[in-house]
């Protein structure tokens, strides 16, 4: 056999069959993958959740994770974020022809111990296998269904004056790992991905406080972008103290040698929680429980003043506007 | 954080703002240079720290918004030349030009390739020896150097298909003209950092001998900008203005020797178009004859003329940037800020860049300012 992906590979013929048996069902196997049928069939009954996401991420492999792993996280924590229990994912493949088979196997794998963590089962799939250079490397698409428990209602319109706003950790590790990996930047401490499944997270959170206004993982246009759409969505101002949002100081120097602002720097493995007052202290504590909420932190709270604007308190005392990203993130010339 | 959080300190920006607030007795009014005391000044809230005595306006010193409309049009025309790679500094990708951008312009098919530094671009030219990579080499004495050292290196690797667009631009020679003009009265100039680094302290000692201005150096920390307000209020009051360095760990009188003899080697002053001020002798570096072969306005010249078939430079309807970029006027006084020009659909440069004047009084406007957007 090959050790490179060639068109053959996605053509549905005997090498697709390959493909399937050696490094997809050996990974991925359970029961209703296993049938190979065209379509997954499963009972379910309640409210239940769908999403879908692709993952076009440059360099595929990165300090802290791969893409593999990022397309189960990403999809198990879009179903976690509107409260639902992750159940099933569908997992589907672009490969540019000459892509190499152990680094495919290894992202598979990496899709196996991501999918085990989160509890969830990749039940269909699909390969596609395009010219060289009409694809760059590998994309990943992922689609996930969650159900939702009865009495939660999650929506980022749901923001009221008085809520909370806590943080689960750390901003701005997975752009600043991607960004160090792609441009060849090298630090004394390794800024790794903070890439990680957040379901568990939610479930406990929930348990703890059932009534959560809003849930939302702060990934592309970071934590900023994310306070902008619960202001935008529920017509409530937010205010937040700049000294509370917790940084790790390597990707605080990195920020500061790009240019970047950390609150725009994107996360895989953060969310923010908008939560009742009376419910702050004891969600803060949920999550200091576990190992992806420890550095969790209260940053500020929902105002009835500017609605639809975020509003950060500097480390120095005023105030000032933080909008959303606009463009790409790039780092400053001079 | 070494190095960081002692210069994000809150009580010493509180004692350093009375301190200010003390000294200062009279309506002053500063120029910060550069774009990037800019954005500082407004994302830590600096403007409100200070008292209202103090003005602060924004400057010419923003590499990407002073570049010349037709300079721009230039790069366009370039990447459409056959066989050319453009490779440029992100924030240059989507400013608007006469009739198009670099963004715009690669999206329709031309190779524009963003990078983070001129080596990157002389990389690039050494993996595709059978493309012309031409580097736009925008900015101030802060990036000349480096430019100079790739083209340095493309001599010395035999790189001959790398050159350089020289857009660059040199700072105390506008501060110069922007006095001449006496369109907007100085009481004090925040002198960039960064440049300073480069070329020292003394070349800003004509600014108080022969226009009374005083001129401080600043570090781009909050606490850098305050004690360097709080110096410049100190020499204002006093009426004794000079060059002052607040930002120690940083520059030097005599700047430095390696890179300012790097400058020369490669480059030779001449004048520049600067957006919204126009041509000022002097302020311009361009490549000197030696190296004259990494030139690309000198080797694609024949070419250009023939791809930019004299299409007229034209200028956004309406947008102040020329005006803000000479301090005449603030972003707020532009009738299209916020309105027709946001940083999704910018209209000029100084929206743009992330080192705009606009881009940093959108982004970071007050709460109380961000009722006029």
């Amino acid at each position: 056999m090959s050790d490179v992906i060639l068109l053959a590979h996605g053509s549905g013929g005997k090498l697709s069959h390959d493909l399937v048996k050696k490094t997809f069902l050996p990974s991925l196997a359970n029961t209703m993958l296993n049938k190979l049928d065209d379509s997954a069939i499963f009972e379910a009954s309640g409210r239940l959740a769908f999403t879908t996401d692709s993952y076009v991420v440059n360099p595929i492999f990165f300090p802290g994770g791969d893409i593999g792993r990022l397309a189960v996280c990403g999809t198990v924590n879009d179903l976690s974020m509107s409260g639902a229990k992750p159940l099933y994912l569908s997992l589907s493949l672009i490969v540019e022809e000459g892509f190499s088979l152990s680094e495919l196997d290894h992202i598979v794998k990496s899709v196996k111990a991501a999918a085990a963590e989160a509890g969830v089962n990749i039940i269909t799939g699909d390969t596609k296998v395009v010219n060289h250079g009409q694809a760059d490397k590998l994309f990943i698409n992922t689609s996930g269904i969650g159900i939702i428990s009865p009495g939660v209602d999650i929506s980022g319109a749901n923001a009221k004056v008085g809520d909370k706003v806590i943080l689960s950790g750390t901003i701005g590790d997975h752009g600043i790992a991607i960004m160090s990996q792609r441009e060849g930047l090298k630090f004394s401490v390794p800024i790794e991905s903070d890439c990680a499944p957040l379901n568990k997270l939610v479930s406990q959170i929930l348990k703890a406080s059932p009534r959560i206004h809003c849930f939302r993982d702060p990934t592309r246009g970071g934590l900023a972008t994310t306070l902008n759409e619960f202001a935008a969505q529920s017509n409530v101002g937010i205010v937040v103290e700049e000294d509370k949002i917790p940084v790790k100081e390597s990707v605080k120097a990195a920020c500061e040698l790009l240019g970047f602002d950390p609150v725009y720097v994107a996360n895989e493995g953060k969310l923010v929680a908008i939560v009742e007052p009376n419910d702050a202290d004891k969600v803060l504590a949920k999550m200091k429980q576990n190992s992806y909420g420890r550095n969790a932190a209260l940053i500020g709270e929902v105002s009835d003043a500017h609605p639809g604007k975020v509003v950060m308190k500097t480390k120095l005392g005023p105030s000032r506007i933080v909008d959303m990203l606009s463009g790409e993130l790039l780092p400053r010339i001079c | 954080m070494k190095f960081l959080d002692e210069y994000q300190n809150s009580e010493l920006a509180t004692k350093l703002a009375h301190r200010i607030a003390n000294h200062s007795t009279k309506p002053i009014r500063l120029m910060e240079f550069c774009g990037g005391h800019t954005h500082a000044i407004m994302r830590h809230g600096i403007r409100q720290l200070v008292p209202a005595t103090v003005e602060m306006r924004a400057g010419p010193g923003c590499p990407v918004c002073v570049t010349a409309t037709t300079d721009l049009d230039k790069a366009i025309a370039l990447a459409w030349l056959p066989n050319v790679t453009i490779t440029t500094f992100g924030d240059m990708m989507r400013v608007p030009g006469s009739y198009s951008s670099l963004q715009r312009t690669k999206a329709e098919g031309a190779d524009v390739r963003v990078v983070y530094s001129t080596i990157d671009a002389m990389e690039i030219a050494r993996e595709n020896p059978k493309k012309s990579v031409i580097f736009i080499g925008i900015g101030f004495e802060t990036t000349a150097p480096t430019i100079a050292a790739s083209i340095i290196k493309a001599q010395q690797g035999g790189i001959e298909n790398f050159h350089v667009l020289s857009c660059l631009k040199l700072t105390p020679p506008v501060m110069k003209a922007l006095l001449d003009s006496g369109e907007v009265k100085l009481d004090g100039i925040i002198c960039p950092g960064h440049v300073s680094v480069i070329i020292g302290s003394r070349p800003y000692e004509f600014i108080p001998a022969d226009y009374g201005v005083a001129c401080v150096i600043s570090g781009f920390e909050p606490i850098d900008i305050l004690l360097c307000v709080g110096k410049l209020v100190e020499q204002i009051e006093a009426g004794q203005p000079k060059v002052e360095i607040a930002y120690r760990r940083g520059v030097k009188p005599q700047g430095n020797r390696k890179a300012l003899e790097l400058m020369g080697e490669v480059f030779q002053i001449d004048g520049a178009n600067w957006r919204g001020i126009g041509i000022v002798p002097q302020s311009g570096l361009k490549i000197n004859q030696k190296y004259e072969h990494f030139d690309a306005a000198k080797v694609f010249s024949g070419l250009l003329r023939c791809a930019r078939n004299d299409k007229p430079v034209r200028e956004p309807k309406g947008c102040r940037c020329g005006d803000i970029l000479r301090g005449v006027a603030t972003p707020f006084e532009c009738h299209l800020f916020g309105k027709v020009c946001t940083p999704e659909k910018p209209v000029g440069p100084c929206m743009v860049s992330s080192e705009g004047a606009c881009a940093a009084y959108y982004q970071y406007g007050s709460p109380e300012s961000s009722g006029k957007i």
